[in-house]
């Protein structure tokens, strides 16, 4: 999976290195902009109010 | 083919196990891979929610309370606001400003009308239909005890006398913590007119804070309920002294 991905990089090693940090930095980007508050409603942990029923 | 045997691959293997175990080997580093990278992502989703909501959520909420500053003015220089124009606040909008020395001298939230999920992360949310700020009835507020700027995080701190200012355009209404309790999520009668008295015309001012308990769950609540101590027009100021820092001793 990751193996693949390395060989796929163009160029040496140290510009297989920066690629791969700015596609790791790209994944958490998207994570904490778009996928992460996505999920969070359906986490169990974020009632703070009193309300009816279950 | 030889080389890429692993050396603890016995030499008497046959061509056919050899490629099966390559296969498996295979399919074992995708798993693994896999996993790892599932295991690394639920880590950054666990950063995100204890630490990155709360970088976001306190500099939107300190924008709110600048804004809210602007619009409320100088002490003494605003007209004072009828309390009944408060009675129109729309869901989600910002009316108040929340102050508890308990929880240190800057501490200042925004107050939001409505309890949804969305109105919760930017500020302290009023339940609508309660009384409002100063009003005879129970003026009940919710808020994050963890994450979003966990503007209730250490609710259990409050004691009795403790003091919470809610600023509004017209006036300072000061309140002093009563009591606690814990319930569960459903208990509805902590926001009752009469705290804890559902179906009871009520006579005095109360204020109920919910936040959720213990921290990090939603199994319980954590409620405090406070009682009016006095409505202050804006005119005239808050006093200093309710705005002095309780002292950490219990």
């Amino acid at each position: 999976m990751y193996g693949p991905l390395w060989r796929l990089l163009p160029g040496p090693w140290p510009v297989k290195a920066l690629l791969s940090l700015i596609l790791v930095v790209g994944v958490v980007a998207v994570c904490f902009v778009w996928l992460f508050p996505a999920i969070a409603p359906l986490m169990p942990f974020n009632g703070n109010s009193v309300h009816n029923g279950p | 083919m030889a080389r890429d045997s692993p050396a603890w691959l016995p030499a008497v293997c046959s061509p056919g196990m050899k490629t099966t175990m390559k296969a498996l080997r295979w399919v074992v580093g995708i798993l693994g891979e896999a996993l790892i990278t599932l295991g690394l992502l639920v880590l950054l989703f666990v950063s995100w929610q204890l630490w990155w909501t709360d970088v976001t959520a306190n500099r939107e909420q300190a924008g709110t309370i600048q804004a809210l500053e602007r619009d409320f003015g100088q002490p003494g220089r605003s007209p004072v606001a009828p309390l009944a124009r408060l009675k129109k606040v729309r869901l989600g909008d910002a009316f108040a400003i929340v102050r508890i020395p308990r929880f240190g001298a800057g501490y200042a939230k925004p107050m939001l009308e409505g309890t949804d999920r969305d109105t919760l992360i930017s500020g302290v949310g009023h339940y609508p239909g309660t009384a409002m700020p100063g009003q005879v009835g129970n003026f009940a507020v919710a808020g994050h005890r963890t994450t979003y700027g966990r503007p209730f995080h250490d609710i259990d701190r409050l004691k009795k006398g403790d003091v919470i200012v809610v600023e509004t355009k017209a006036s300072y209404i000061v309140y002093a913590v009563d009591r606690h309790v814990i319930v569960t999520p459903y208990q509805m009668e902590v926001v009752a007119p009469v705290p804890q008295h559902p179906g009871v015309p009520p006579a005095q001012a109360w204020m109920t804070m919910t936040a959720c308990h213990p921290k990090f769950s939603a199994r319980q609540r954590f409620v405090v309920f406070a009682k009016l101590v006095k409505s202050i027009p804006r005119a005239e100021g808050l006093p200093a002294s309710f705005m002095a820092v309780p002292a950490r001793a219990a």
